[in-house]
């Protein structure tokens, strides 16, 4: 099997000029603080962020935006980063706000081969605009499409080395969906143990989607 | 009583026994230190998790356990976490009973706009919007007028909507209001010291008040 561990530096070198980007976590739960921060330090630029949001000013996500490498970001909930607010205001970078579930659906079914799915939330708001509304039992959804990225940066509690992911409580959030939805997936873990030392009914991210594996 | 912990008592009071309950970040937060002692309900988080305990102390902080809202919590007996397309299936599937959410406005067709200012604040919808469509209930829980003393509950809303037509209550500091599309708002309670005069003057929407209109009581 591959070695999968790598070094951070060398991980983050995934990412190329213009690539689609997936980050895991929900505010401060679950995000991968160093790859993030790693991948700010390069220099890579007109990046797409997808994320559920851009974070506060504590966390990595910002440093990206102020950066300047993203150009487009597409998340549900922008209000703890100043930064992400003034790109939308402005219009330095292309600012697409998503609802929560839907972004976590789309990213659901960009992982699982699904060509779409229809959702009753945002009818009769902004989030319908450009959106195909379909009639299902007299019921009005949108047509909601599935968003892939070149690049996922998660983040879990433990992997083993054949990539089997442990992530514990709320911070399973978006780097389970993201782990699926992603050409190469890199995971930032606390701690890496010999493949079958994770019991196959704790696997919460199969070792298919991982690619690479970064001890912190 | 200020005027938060008199709507979150009175919006606490809306719980059955068992009910799933979501609640909103900032105002509808406090909901959950006022549930009345013989009512028990599960609360969600859109972010993972169904069982929140108490916000986490000192030794019981454990950096994968926040609520929406990004307070460290603790999980209560039988609590279980999920990642977010469960999460969001359980508030779309209907799974959610009640949910409370704060408002920007509201209207009394049940629109609600709460998360943007166009020009201004821009802070995302966060997973407001699927609340609003999923939940089985739709609870309000604001103050009656905004900071320039103006009215939010509206005949319309002009500002961009969460979702159309989905509010079932609004619990403010002045009164209990149900909505009913096409009829107007019709108010159940009023709070002690309210006129329907200074409820009819605060509030922009149509109003009726109810046959068998209470005192609002905490």
């Amino acid at each position: 099997m591959n070695n999968k561990i790598k070094n951070i530096k060398d991980a983050v070198k995934a990412v190329k000029n213009g690539d689609t980007v997936m980050v895991g976590g929900f505010l401060q739960c679950g995000q991968p603080q160093h790859l993030v921060g790693a991948l700010t330090e390069t220099g890579v630029r007109d990046l797409t962020l997808i994320s559920s949001d851009t974070g506060s000013m504590e966390t990595s996500n910002y440093g990206l935006l102020q950066s300047g490498k993203v150009i487009r970001v597409m998340a549900s909930y922008i209000g703890g980063n100043p930064e992400a607010g003034n790109f939308m205001i402005t219009g330095k970078a292309e600012v697409t706000l998503v609802p929560q579930g839907t972004l976590a659906e789309r990213i659901r079914a960009g992982g699982a081969g699904l060509g779409g799915f229809l959702s009753p939330v945002g009818v009769g708001t902004v989030v319908e605009e450009g959106k195909q509304k379909l009639s299902v039992d007299g019921k009005d959804y949108l047509l909601e499409l599935p968003l892939r990225a070149n690049v996922a940066l998660i983040k879990a509690d433990r992997a083993d080395k054949a990539g089997n992911l442990r992530i514990t409580g709320t911070a399973r959030n978006f780097n389970v969906l993201m782990a699926t939805a992603a050409d190469h997936v890199v995971a930032e873990v606390s701690e890496i143990v010999e493949t079958g030392e994770i019991d196959p009914n704790d696997v919460t991210v199969p070792g298919i989607f991982v690619d690479v594996l970064v001890k912190i | 009583m200020e005027n938060r912990e008199f709507i979150s008592r009175r919006v606490a009071r809306e719980f059955r026994n068992g009910d799933v309950v979501n609640l909103g970040i900032g105002m509808p937060t406090l909901v959950a230190n006022y549930i009345p002692e013989d009512v028990s309900v599960v609360l969600q988080s859109e972010n993972g998790m169904l069982g929140i305990g108490p916000r986490a102390e000192g030794p019981q902080i454990n950096e994968n356990i926040i609520d929406a809202g990004g307070t460290y919590v603790t999980s209560l007996k039988g609590a279980s976490f999920f990642d977010s397309s469960v999460s969001f299936g359980i508030i779309r599937g209907g799974h959610v009973d009640a949910t409370v959410l704060g408002a920007l406005e509201v209207d009394q067709e049940g629109n609600l706009a709460s998360w943007m200012v166009p020009g201004k604040k821009v802070t995302g919808m966060g997973g407001a919007m699927d609340l609003v469509v999923g939940a089985r209930r739709v609870i309000i829980s604001m103050e009656h007028l905004n900071k320039k003393g103006e009215p939010k509950i509206l005949r319309k809303c002009r500002l961009p909507l969460t979702a159309a037509g989905q509010v079932n209550l609004i619990v403010s500091e002045m009164a209990v209001m149900e909505i009913e599309p096409g009829q107007g708002l019709l108010v159940t309670e009023i709070a002690p010291g309210v006129t329907r005069d200074a409820l009819v003057n605060a509030t922009e929407a149509e109003l009726r008040f109810s046959e068998t209109l209470k005192l609002m009581e905490v």
